[in-house]
């Protein structure tokens, strides 16, 4: 087994803007990721959160803004003296080497010595499963061996901080499910920080201790994954995460007022004297549950209901209210939370 | 099934037709032709046969032996060299700054150029009485200047050829470091490999592929180059000919092959033989150093 003594490698993003030719990629951002922290940058594509990860690990240089790791400013440090381990989506694995070469690669280009290294790869492989691969070339390999062996070269220099961009989204579902585990496992036993970009919010809701969502180059929100799902800062983050996502209804339909009213399907009862009155456009059943799509105003939404409710047909009206519990109170302009 | 094997025969034979006929008269008679006319030793237009005996006859000759030794002084002067060369330029001109189109035409624009105009140009270049190496250099460049020296003609030839050859170096360089995923040079970077490092672990690697063709297709170049030698120096300083190569030799201006049909064929036959062993010993020694993907 592999033990990890780390430094303390906490990561500190002060007003973080980067730009590419003149197109703003990341805007102002900030953001303190404790140490032996699973942060999770989630966002859809483009939202600048792989550009994000790529500037802690040094492989692009913010245009304004500082990044810290640990009490080190390291915006003009280089990657290989940051102590950052990148864990790329196409494994970027050397394909004319073996699995070995490649696990000992960042120590050969330290200079370690050779009996050294070895020790260090095969304690690395074999903490993964990868120890009968070793003499292979990753061409001989399957997906998920490959990722392993990505994981293995970046845990092999024992570094400080971690970043792995979307690593998973190569891998088919039931791996994706095996490795989620085997990452939260490998995180546990190497007690160190951990940097994680994802548009998956499955990955990002039982991997992370902290989500950072992202959208549009700016953070919308942090914290436990907990707190996302039950406290979404914004229309965007209700819409994001969860699924299917949150109902996003216009002011008046739900409550009184002039906010937006968000309710999760789970929290929309059909009930015959309902406030509201929807139509039925879609019946799907999950064998756990039902997904009952239907129209408000000409607006779609979705209601979850348990296995055994009663039979919804197509064009159906039903009547349906908001537990007040589950409301969530978003203003119309900004799209911002408002009940805090 | 072997009826109806049969009765697609005739079909085959009229789809294959054309192009066996095609390849069978420009390609397959002349070269029997070839081979069997080197079994002669013609004069005026009449020949005579000498047997087979005449290829080792030929291959054991002092003509044929010195002007495969230069043949290959020249191939291990120009293809090393200008794969060095080709390499550089190609990795230089490898990055996304503002310009670089403008270098990358440069550097390619030679295989634009014919052996001719190059020949002509580097003749030019070298003249010790109007060149303009021998104006601003002087030193070796000037008189007999480096064509007319023995012992630097064949470097000057190869110059030549090297810079005529560039510009197929650099494309298919180009072209091979264009391949490389970038993520291997990131990964590497954030490991720590500097940039000497990233080169031999990343680049060369991964553009060896590319490489060996360059390697083959330079050699065979460098074993068939006759217009530069022509042009530049006819195979001579005389008396020792440091620059009659085996396809020189073949076309055998001067020399005791001129005006022989059938040792002309010889030579040729033989050179053809020098190549495919040549070839065959380039893709068993190279290939083991090669990787071909995934």
């Amino acid at each position: 087994m592999m033990t990890y003594p780390l430094f303390v490698a906490q990561v500190r993003l002060e007003n973080i803007t980067k730009q590419f030719d003149g197109v703003t990629a990341v805007e102002d951002i900030n953001l303190d990721i404790a140490d032996r922290e699973f942060m999770i940058l989630l966002g859809p594509s483009g939202c600048g959160k792989s550009t994000l990860l790529r500037m802690i690990a040094g492989l692009e240089d913010p245009t304004e803004g500082k990044v810290w790791i640990g009490d080190t400013l390291v915006n003009d440090v280089l990657p290989k003296v940051r102590d950052v381990a990148m864990v790329f989506q196409s494994y970027a694995l050397y394909p004319h080497k073996t699995v070995q070469a490649n696990i000992e690669f960042p120590l050969k280009v330290r200079k370690v010595d050779k009996v050294e290294r070895a020790a260090a790869a095969a304690a690395a492989a074999e903490s993964l499963g990868l120890t009968e691969y070793m003499q292979r070339k990753p061409g001989q390999l399957s997906g998920g061996q490959r990722q392993r062996v990505a994981l293995a070269r970046a845990i092999v220099r024992k570094p400080a901080v971690f970043c792995m961009d979307e690593p998973l989204s190569n891998l088919d579902a039931k791996l994706r499910g095996e490795t989620r585990a085997e990452l939260i496992a490998l995180h546990q036993r190497l007690d160190s920080t951990f940097i994680y970009v994802t548009h998956d919010q499955v990955e990002a809701m039982t991997m992370g201790t902290r989500i950072a969502v992202m959208s549009r180059g700016r953070i919308e929100q942090v914290g436990t994954p907990q707190d996302v799902y039950d406290k979404p800062a914004s229309v965007f983050v209700a819409q994001f995460v969860g699924m299917p996502p949150m109902n996003i209804l216009p002011p008046g339909t739900v409550e009184g007022g002039d906010h937006l009213v968000g309710v999760r399907p789970e929290d929309l009862q059909i009930h015959p004297t309902g406030a509201m009155s929807m139509i039925v456009t879609l019946v799907e059943h999950l064998g756990h549950e039902v997904l009952v799509t239907g129209t408000i105003d000409g607006r779609r939404v979705v209601v979850r209901e348990p296995a055994g409710a009663p039979d919804r047909r197509v064009g159906d009206v039903v009547g349906l209210d908001a537990t007040e519990s589950g409301r969530h109170r978003f203003d119309a302009t900004t799209q911002r939370r408002i009940d805090g | 099934m072997k009826k109806r094997r049969w009765r697609d025969a005739g079909l085959a034979a009229v789809l294959i037709g054309p192009s066996a006929a095609v390849l069978g008269l420009f390609v397959i008679y002349p070269l029997l032709k070839a081979v069997w006319l080197g079994r002669e030793r013609c004069s005026n237009a009449k020949c005579s046969t000498n047997g087979w005996h005449q290829y080792v006859d030929a291959f054991r000759s002092n003509e044929f032996q010195d002007a495969l030794v230069v043949t290959l002084k020249y191939a291990l002067i120009t293809v090393p060299i200008g794969l060095v060369l080709g390499i550089g330029l190609a990795v230089l001109a490898d990055k996304y700054i503002r310009g670089v189109g403008i270098f990358r035409t440069i550097f390619s624009s030679t295989v634009a150029t014919s052996v001719a105009v190059a020949s002509v140009m580097w003749f030019f270049l070298f003249n010790p009485n109007i060149g303009v190496l021998a104006h601003y250099l002087g030193g070796v460049f000037k008189s007999p200047g480096l064509l007319q020296d023995s012992h630097t003609a064949l470097w000057a030839v190869s110059a030549s050829s090297i810079w005529a050859n560039l510009g197929f170096t650099f494309i298919v360089v180009t072209a091979g470091l264009q391949s490389v995923p970038k993520d291997l040079y990131e990964s590497a970077y954030v490991d720590g490999a500097t940039g000497f490092g990233r080169f031999t672990n990343v680049t060369l690697p991964m553009i060896s592929p590319t490489l060996l063709f360059a390697t083959v297709v330079l050699t065979t170049r460098a074993f068939q180059s006759f217009g530069e030698i022509d042009i530049l120096t006819a195979g001579g300083p005389a008396p020792t000919n440091p620059t009659t190569t085996l396809t020189y030799l073949a076309y055998g201006k001067g020399l005791p092959t001129s005006g022989d049909d059938g040792l002309r064929s010889t030579v040729s036959v033989l050179l053809f033989f020098v190549l495919l062993v040549l070839a065959l010993v380039q893709f068993r020694g190279l290939d083991k150093r090669v990787h071909y993907g995934n």
